[in-house]
C-alpha cells in the first residue's frame, strides 16, 4: 500500500512545510455563527487532529477547507497564497481532497467508476469523448490491491463492500489523484476495531509519504494514535491547541469529556459548601 | 501491509463473464457467471416481460404476426420511446419531468401558430420552438437546483402552466382549440421528410420515427455507459452529495438532463405537427406518466442512480406491443390502462429486489 503513496504523493513536499494556514477563520450562516477565531495550520507530513463533540463546528471547518462553503471571516491560505473556495472542484485543484464519512461513494455504481468519479480518463477533450474503461478498470484494481483491498470483482457496486473497504477506496482515490492535503471526516466513526485499525494505518502511511492530513474525529484514542497536533473545538471555538509533545491522552480525553467545565463546577460546588 | 479485512478471493474463474466493453478486456477477477451478470442488468426484467408479451400476442392475435403489424407496433413504441429515453436518463439523474407530455404540444403549437400567423418558412418555426424547448428545459432544471424544491413539484407547476397556455394562446390566436392546417406553408414538405415520413422495407412501410428512436436510444446508451457525462448522470442520481464532493458539476448535469427532455419533447412535438398538419391544443395530458412508466418498467430506479437507455426502450416497446396487441386481438382497448398499472407495480417490485441484491454485501 505504501507503493501507491510513494508513486503518487507529491515529491516536492517537505515535512513540516505548511500547506494550509487558517488565520482567525470564521463562518456565519446568516445570524448564526457556526465557527469563529480558528487558527489552524496543516503541515506536510503531519496529522492535524480536530476533535470535538457533535455541533462543535467540525463539519463547518471541513466544509470550508473542502470548498463546500466559503468562509466569511479571516483568511485561508494554501501554500502561502490566500484563497476563497467557491466549489469542491477548486479545493481539489489545490490538492485538497476530502473523504467524507457517509458520502464518500455512490453505492450503486461500480467500484472502478467510483474510483475515477469526477476525474475520469477520457480519450479526448471534447464533451462526449469515450472513457478509457479498460484502463480505468485495471488501474483501480491495481491500486486497490496495493492497498490490500481485494475486491471480488472491480465491476461490483461499491455498496457491496464493507464500510472500512469503502473508506479505504475513497482514501486510495484521493491519494491516487495527487492529493497533497487529505481531510478525513470521522473515518473511523462507523467502523469496528479491526477496520478502524486499517484506516488508521493508512492514515499514518499517508502522513509518512509527506501528505498533510486533517483527521476529524470525536475519538481521542484514535486521534492520539496518529496525530502530531491536536485541536479541540467546542461550540464553534477552539478550546485546546497543542502539539503532541505538550499533551497527554488523558488530557485530551478529559477535555473531550468536558473536563474544564467539570473542574469549574466542582470548584464552585466546593466553595459553596464552605 | 497484511490485510485483516480482505477475504481470500474465491478461485472460481469463469470464462463466460465477458465485460461490457466488448473488447478483449478481461476483468481483473471474473468471478460472476454470465447469468449473474445478466441478472444484474437493469433491463433484464423488462426484457423477459417483453418476450413473454410478444409470445402471448403472437398466439392470441393472428394479425399480430404480420410484418406490417410489427411495423405498427414499432411506430407506437417510437412515439413513446423518443421522449421516454430522455425522461429515463433524467430519472437516472434523480429527477422527474411531469411537463414532458404537454410540452410536446406546446412546441408543436409554437411552430404551427408562428408560421401560420406570421406567414414565415416552416423551418423558422421549427427552430424557434427548439429554442423554446431548450429554454423551458433549462428553466425546469434551474428552478429545481436553485430552490431545492423537488422536481416533481416544479415540473407539476410547469405542466399546468404549459397546459393552460396551450389552450389559452391557441384560443386567443385562432378562435378554436386547434391550429390551422399548415401543410401548404413553405418548408413543410422538407420538415415532414425529417420528422414524419415513412419508407418501405420490402412490402412493409416503416415510419421514420422508428429510425430516430433507435438512433436516440443508441446515442443515449453510449452517453450513459461510455462517457464521463454518463458517469456523472449515474452519480448525481445515486448520491448527489458524494458526486459534488468529488468535483462533479451536479447542477450542470441536472440542468442538461432537463434540457435533453426538452429536446426530445420538441422532437416528438414536431413529429405530431408534421404527421397531422395540425395540433390539438388539449393533447398530451397523461403522456408524462407513460414516459415515466416506460422508464420504470425498463428497470430505472425511481429514486435515481440506476437504469439504462435500452431498458427504457424495451419499456416503450412493451407499451407499443400491448396497445396494438389488444387491438389486434379484438379486445376492448379500455383494458389497456389496467394492464399498464399492473406492469408498473410488477416493475417496481422487481426493481426493489434488484436494488436489494446489488446493495447486499458479497465482497
Amino acid at each position: 500500500m505504501t507503493d501507491t503513496l510513494n508513486e503518487h504523493a507529491d515529491p516536492t513536499l517537505e515535512k513540516g512545510e505548511p500547506l494550509i494556514q487558517m488565520d482567525n477563520v470564521g463562518k456565519a450562516y446568516g445570524a448564526i455563527r457556526a465557527l469563529s477565531g480558528i487558527n489552524l495550520s496543516v503541515g506536510a507530513g503531519e496529522v492535524t487532529c480536530v476533535l470535538g463533540d457533535n455541533g462543535a463546528g467540525k463539519s463547518t471547518l471541513i466544509k470550508i477547507m473542502s470548498g463546500l462553503h466559503g468562509h466569511t471571516e479571516g483568511t485561508l491560505k494554501v501554500d502561502g497564497e490566500e484563497v476563497h473556495f467557491g466549489s469542491p472542484r477548486e479545493a481539489l485543484d489545490h490538492g485538497i481532497a476530502t473523504v467524507y464519512q457517509d458520502l464518500a461513494v455512490v453505492g450503486l455504481m461500480e467500484v472502478w467508476r467510483n474510483f475515477f468519479l469526477g476525474s475520469e480518463l477520457t480519450s479526448g477533450k471534447y464533451p462526449l469523448a469515450p472513457m478509457k474503461i479498460k484502463e480505468m478498470r485495471e488501474i483501480a484494481d491495481t491500486e486497490l490491491k496495493k492497498m490490500g483491498i481485494t475486491v471480488k470483482d472491480i465491476n461490483q457496486p461499491i455498496g457491496t463492500l464493507s464500510g472500512g473497504q469503502r473508506q479505504c477506496v475513497a482514501i486510495a482515490r484521493a491519494v491516487y489523484f495527487g492529493a497533497r492535503v487529505l481531510i478525513l471526516d470521522e473515518p473511523t466513526a462507523a467502523l469496528g476495531v479491526k477496520q478502524s485499525g486499517v484506516v488508521l494505518k493508512y492514515t499514518a502511511a499517508a502522513r509518512d509519504a509527506g501528505l498533510g492530513v486533517v483527521f476529524i474525529t470525536h475519538n481521542p484514542h484514535h486521534a492520539y494514535l496518529v496525530g502530531n497536533h491536536f485541536i479541540i473545538l467546542k461550540l464553534g471555538r477552539r478550546v485546546l491547541d497543542k502539539k503532541r509533545s505538550e499533551v497527554t491522552l488523558e488530557e485530551l480525553t478529559a477535555e473531550m469529556a468536558g473536563g474544564r467545565e467539570l473542574a469549574e463546577l466542582s470548584h464552585e460546588l466546593q466553595s459553596t459548601q464552605r | 501491509m497484511s490485510q485483516s479485512l480482505s477475504k481470500t478471493p474465491s478461485g472460481a474463474e469463469s470464462p463466460g463473464a465477458s465485460s461490457s466493453s466488448g473488447a478483449a478486456a478481461p476483468p481483473p477477477k471474473p468471478s460472476n457467471s454470465f447469468l449473474t451478470k445478466a441478472l444484474a442488468r437493469p433491463e433484464i426484467g423488462a426484457f423477459l416481460a417483453a418476450v413473454v408479451i410478444y409470445i402471448f400476442f403472437f398466439i392470441v392475435a393472428p394479425p399480430f404476426r404480420d410484418a406490417a403489424s410489427f411495423s405498427t407496433v414499432l411506430y407506437a413504441s417510437s412515439q413513446v420511446g423518443i421522449v421516454a429515453v430522455a425522461v429515463g436518463a433524467l430519472m437516472i439523474g434523480g429527477e422527474f419531468d411531469l411537463s414532458a407530455g404537454v410540452a410536446s404540444i406546446t412546441y408543436g403549437l409554437t411552430a404551427a401558430l408562428m408560421c401560420y400567423q406570421l406567414s414565415v418558412n416552416m423551418w423558422l418555426g421549427v427552430i424557434v420552438s427548439l429554442v423554446l424547448a431548450l429554454f423551458i428545459g433549462f428553466i425546469n432544471g434551474y428552478l429545481v437546483q436553485r430552490t431545492g424544491i423537488p422536481s416533481f413539484l416544479i415540473t407539476l407547476g410547469t405542466f399546468f402552466i404549459l397546459q393552460g397556455c396551450n389552450l389559452g394562446v391557441t384560443k386567443l390566436l385562432t378562435g378554436s382549440v386547434a391550429t390551422k392546417n399548415v401543410s401548404d406553408i413553405e418548408g413543410f414538405d422538407s420538415a415532414k421528410s425529417i420528422f414524419a415520413s415513412s419508407f418501405d422495407i420490402g412490402s412493409v412501410s416503416v415510419k421514420i420515427t422508428v429510425v430516430w428512436w433507435l438512433l436516440f436510444v443508441a446515442i443515449a446508451s453510449w452517453i450513459l455507459t461510455r462517457t464521463r457525462i454518463g458517469n456523472w448522470i449515474f452519480a448525481v442520481g445515486g448520491n448527489a452529495a458524494s458526486a459534488r464532493a468529488v468535483g462533479v458539476p451536479v447542477n450542470k448535469v441536472k440542468i442538461g438532463l432537463f434540457m435533453g427532455v426538452g429536446f426530445m419533447a420538441w422532437f416528438y412535438g414536431m413529429h405530431l405537427l408534421f404527421a397531422f398538419n395540425t395540433i390539438q391544443a388539449g393533447q398530451g395530458v397523461g403522456q408524462e406518466f407513460i414516459y415515466i412508466i416506460a422508464a420504470v418498467v425498463g428497470g430505472t430506479l425511481l429514486t435515481g442512480g440506476f437504469g439504462s437507455a435500452i431498458g427504457t426502450a424495451i419499456g416503450a416497446f412493451i407499451f407499443g406491443m400491448v396497445t396494438q396487441g389488444i387491438v389486434y386481438a379484438g379486445w376492448d382497448p379500455n383494458w389497456f390502462k389496467a394492464f399498464l398499472g399492473v406492469m408498473l407495480l410488477l416493475a417496481v417490485a422487481v426493481n426493489l429486489y434488484v436494488k436489494k441484491l446489488s446493495s447486499t454485501r458479497k465482497a
